[in-house]
């Protein structure tokens, strides 16, 4: 919960990690190459008082990471996505299994997605099965980019990421969180491309599709994509840090998510521990659209940031959001049809 | 004659990263350029490990051929540095396998032509909102701009860029050409303009944070400055 100006927010973090990524868990020059760019993006994009050792990036211990989220960072609730890269990491980077124990220990801060990989075929159907069963799972992580053996990815359009997705709505397992990467095969088209996620959201109607990074590289499409299809959120995870070093280009963001989506479809995101959410949910209460630009973008209201930095993900999740936080109406998506509404500068 | 190192990094600037559309050389992905006679080394590099393998392929093989295009240059080596996929680009160079050759089995019918018409599109509608933008703060509105053709523009750098991107698509950028077209070249009506520059807006927002993104991971990579944020 934080509170400033007389306004109390609920936080959800909806894109949170608890890996390990250290030298001993590194399968090959892949493992160290995709710590190295999660690090370049901690370092790149942080301030410097929250910036960390590359040894303590790698791995941090859980005593980090309840102090980080939940003794000072105000999260309430934080989603604990998976991320297997067995590929890459010897017991994988972080898995539902592993995210378990904590959430065993935390019934209460965390909610816990799973995961499927459709090129496990059959087997892995029952696997899945078995796991949403043994953790009650309501949500999935997929990164598409993920390798597996000789693929180096996969799209939500192939014929058995549909058997799964079908087994997610005959499961209750409403949640589809998707995470676009680098590496797609075939490898000569747009691995970032989210047309497969257009496909199935509106081929699976009664699943939320949470787009994670709110699609970027891909925001245009993702906007997109998101105009066509009511069932599709976007996650803002790596969106949020440009609060802080490129705050124009993150009202930009903002500003064209609101347009596209409305406030009722966007989930506040930290993904610590490459970011950390204290600064982020302070420096995002205190954020304003430039006004110089709030001609093109309108501002921000607390309502909104209440709905983006928890509500949103809370009704998502059937998450209890405290009686003292108030808890504004959905509204309608508006789009204004004049260009520009004022006068551009 | 002995090709020179200024005439190499001329031809190198004509280089465009395909998804940020912008030329290497300003993104400082070129990390080192060595001219000894008729042979020219060039080394490049990317802000993460993991950066997209087609986008990479691509540069590598564009900066080939545009350093082998320098009068006087016979041998022309072009390596790729901490990647993920550098030994596969850089043994498929050598060897002039092609993108399928140097990723066989991992890729699927076109080459990757396809990829790179589709952000030649994109560029090409980010420069046309560039444009209009700098028109509709002089005083256009948006359905002047419906009107407007393209000898009616006055000349700027804006006007210089998009009239080149619309050229790479093949699309007729004469004078008489109408200003507000869509990526195939079909003009775009009156009362279509509005919406059609708001898709195109979200189209640069999403280049330019991207190229934004990028320097600074590479800035952060290599320990180079971060250039600041400039105004829109």
């Amino acid at each position: 919960m934080y509170e400033k100006d007389g306004e109390k927010y609920f936080v959800v973090d909806s894109h949170l990690h608890f890996w390990d990524a250290s030298p001993e868990n590194q399968a090959n020059i892949h493992g160290k190459q995709f710590i190295d760019c999660f690090y370049g993006y901690h370092t790149a994009l942080s301030p410097e008082e929250y910036l960390w050792s590359e040894e303590k990036f790698q791995k941090y211990s859980e005593e980090d990471m309840m102090h980080d989220l939940f003794e000072i960072g105000y999260v309430d609730v934080g989603i604990f996505q998976p991320t297997y890269l067995e590929d890459f990491y010897v017991n994988g980077f972080n898995t539902t299994k592993q995210n378990a124990v904590l959430k065993e220990k935390y019934p209460d801060k965390f909610v816990l997605p799973g995961r499927f990989d459709p090129r496990d075929g059959e087997p892995g159907l029952e696997a899945f099965e078995e796991l949403v069963e043994k953790y009650d799972l309501k949500g999935v992580k997929l990164y598409t980019a993920e390798w597996n053996g000789q693929s180096k990815g996969y799209s939500l359009k192939d014929e058995w990421a549909k058997r799964y997705l079908e087994k997610c709505q005959e499961l209750g397992v409403k949640n589809i969180h998707v995470h676009k990467g680098p590496t797609i095969t075939p490898l000569n088209r747009d691995a970032f491309d989210v047309a497969d996620v257009d496909e199935a959201a509106s081929e699976f109607p009664d699943l939320n599709f949470i787009v994670e990074h709110v699609g970027l590289p891909r925001l245009e499409d993702f906007c997109w994509i998101a105009v066509q299809e009511a069932n599709v959120y976007g996650g803002l995870a790596v969106a949020m840090p440009f609060i802080y070093s490129r705050p124009r280009y993150f009202a930009k963001i903002i500003g064209e998510l609101l347009y596209w989506l409305d406030e009722d479809r966007l989930l506040f995101a930290s993904d610590y521990a490459i970011w950390q959410p204290k600064w982020l949910v302070e420096m995002f209460v205190d954020f304003q659209i430039p006004e110089d630009m709030q001609g093109e973008y309108g501002t921000l209201t607390p309502d909104m940031k209440r709905k983006i930095l928890g509500l949103n993900a809370a009704k998502l999740y059937g998450i209890e959001v405290p009686s003292e936080i108030p808890q504004p109406d959905v509204v309608a998506a508006t789009g204004s049809d004049t260009y520009p509404e004022a006068p551009l500068r | 004659m002995k090709p020179t190192e200024a005439a190499v990094l001329g031809a190198l600037s004509g280089v465009r990263d395909p998804e940020l559309d912008e030329p290497i050389t300003d993104l400082k992905f070129v990390a080192d350029l060595r001219v000894a006679e008729d042979a020219v080394d060039v080394r490049l590099r990317l802000p993460t490990p993991f950066c997209a393998p087609n986008f990479a392929y691509l540069m590598v093989a564009d900066a080939r051929e545009a350093v082998l295009s320098v009068p006087g240059v016979q041998r022309a080596r072009v390596t790729l540095d901490d990647h993920h996929a550098s030994n596969e680009i850089n043994a498929g160079m050598t060897d002039e396998r092609g993108f399928e050759g140097t990723f066989a089995g991992e890729t699927e019918g076109e080459s990757l032509d396809e990829l790179r018409t589709i952000f030649r599109r994109k560029a090409f509608i980010s420069r046309q909102e560039k444009l209009c933008r700098t028109l509709l703060a002089a005083g256009y509105s948006a359905a002047e701009l419906a009107e407007t053709r393209l000898g009616e523009v006055p000349d700027s750098e804006a006007k210089e860029k998009y009239l080149s991107r619309r050229e790479e698509l093949g699309l007729d950028a004469s004078a008489k050409a109408p200003l507000v077209v869509d990526p195939d070249g079909n003009r775009i009506p009156e009362d279509a303009v509005v919406q059609h520059l708001r898709f195109a807006r979200i189209t640069r927002v999403s280049i330019e944070g991207n190229a934004g993104m990028c320097r600074g991971l590479l800035a952060t990579r290599y320990g180079i400055p971060d250039p600041e944020e400039v105004a829109p």
